[in-house]
């Protein structure tokens, strides 16, 4: 599997035998770690969008390794308040540096940096769309944590509509035969086309605005945070915000061995009384960033073949 | 020809060389024209819109004289109007029919209905993949929003 000077913009361009190769390398990497795999070798953070998990762990994962880092976050100086198009931006700095991780508020902005660069750009989110390292590393905490991918029940929970993590991870776990159940208020249910998509890989999965109506059936809860900034009416995220907050009650109504993930940040959805439990695996989860993240710079790099 | 549209022809003069685009979905007519950039073009065209259609209910006809479209013209036709019939006609007669045939992909004819997609935001050519023929679905190659044939719009 070739995966010198990809990009990883989405993940929908990976096959399921890709998907299981990444995880796969990742886990060696997680085990045993060299870290001089990526001497002498620099990468660009371009970070147009406020981010700390993805941000800090893509900078960890390159500099555990041996490599280094420029760029920018949010807040800092660019050529892009002087009016620079991304793709000129993109042109520059791929003669500074050897893969460039971009996050971006416009969707799409990835795949156009991709078409612009002659190295590998990696998608560290752009806008509601793809955000393809966090579907991965939500696969590695799925495939530790439960010992499997295959035929798992999982729950996607809160702001189905807006969460670009629920929908590349819905689309992801349709390789690997998962049943699907989708809790959320009627006004942030999955989008259609992503239903339709399932249907036709004949994914089985239900739809419900409560979530103690299947809590006993997951083996994986996928919390959500509700997303302010998606909304166009601070009232309306008003109404929204609180309809969902889980406590230790959750466990009485599920199966022991449920494992709570989260994407992070979270803002209420999950009561701290429950971080103390076995089934809390969100902060293991965002330190699963760090062996995955690794492990695609150095398959991008061609550091591992 | 069927019977339906010899009545037609009542309607729209006959051309004695050039293209014939029928069943073509009344609303969308206008854009079919500008799909073929028919703007500057000097020889006759004959529209003809509302037309009763037993197949369709509202159906449209364009006929261009002395030109005759391409097999890709023909498909970016059938980005609006997938059941088009495209008849070359020579000398009064259909020499030649095309069949309307959805490409895989579509470049640069169409524009993302998604504000936030970077194609609205930078100068860039626009490239859609087919997901669904029918009813018709596109996907943006860039920002992966999903459209359906009412949200399509030209370029």
């Amino acid at each position: 599997m070739e995966f010198k000077g990809r990009d990883i913009i989405s993940i929908r361009d990976f096959s399921k035998k890709e998907l299981l190769y990444i995880l796969s390398i990742a886990k060696k990497i997680e085990k045993n770690s060299n870290p001089n795999l990526l001497k002498n070798k620099l990468a660009a953070l371009l970070f147009y969008e406020p981010s700390t998990r993805t941000r800090l762990s893509f900078a960890s994962a390159i500099k555990r390794l041996g490599g280094n880092t420029i760029g920018f976050a949010k807040g800092e100086v660019t050529s892009m308040k002087k009016g620079e198009t991304l793709w000129d931006t993109i042109k520059m700095v791929e003669k500074y540096s050897d893969v460039i991780i971009i996050r971006h508020a416009i969707e799409g902005a990835a795949r156009l940096a991709a078409e612009a660069a002659s190295i590998p750009i990696i998608n560290a989110g752009d806008g509601a769309n793809q955000h393809p390292t966090q579907t991965l590393l939500d696969l590695y905490t799925i495939q530790k944590e439960k010992g499997k991918l295959e035929n798992i029940n999982i729950g996607f929970l809160g702001d189905l509509k807006y969460g670009r993590t629920v929908h590349s991870l819905a689309i992801a776990l349709s390789h690997f035969n998962a049943k699907m159940f989708f809790i959320s208020p009627n006004a942030l249910k999955m989008p259609k086309h992503y239903l339709d998509e399932l249907k036709q890989k004949k994914i089985e999965f239900t739809e419900v605005q409560d979530l103690s109506k299947v809590s006993k059936q997951l083996g994986v809860l996928y919390a959500t945070r509700i997303q302010q900034e998606r909304f166009p009416d601070p009232l309306e995220y008003e109404k929204y915000k609180d309809t969902y907050r889980l406590d230790k009650s959750l466990l009485e109504n599920s199966k022991k061995d449920l494992i709570i993930m989260h994407p992070l940040p979270r803002v209420g959805e999950i009561n701290p009384d429950l971080d103390e439990t076995k089934n809390a695996v969100y902060f293991k989860q965002a330190a699963n960033g760090v062996p995955v993240r690794q492990a695609l710079l150095a398959l991008v790099l061609g550091k591992i073949r | 020809m069927r019977k339906e549209s010899t009545k037609r022809e009542l309607n729209i003069p006959a051309i004695k060389e050039g293209t014939v685009i029928d069943h073509i979905p009344s609303r969308v007519t206008f854009k079919v024209m500008r799909i073929l950039d028919l703007k500057e073009f000097e020889h006759t065209i004959s529209v003809a819109l509302n037309l009763k259609s037993k197949a369709m209910g509202k159906k449209g006809i364009i006929k261009v004289g002395s030109r005759f479209l391409t097999q890709d013209e023909v498909n970016k036709i059938a980005i609006l109007a997938p059941n088009a019939t495209v008849n070359i006609i020579k000398d009064y007669k259909v020499k030649e029919k095309i069949n309307v045939n959805l490409p895989n992909d579509i470049r640069n004819i169409i524009k993302c209905s998604n504000p936030n997609c970077i194609t609205n935001e930078e100068k860039v050519k626009t490239l859609f993949h087919i997901i669904n023929k029918a009813p018709l679905q596109v996907l943006c190659h860039h920002c992966e929003r999903v459209m359906e044939s009412d949200d399509i719009t030209l370029i």
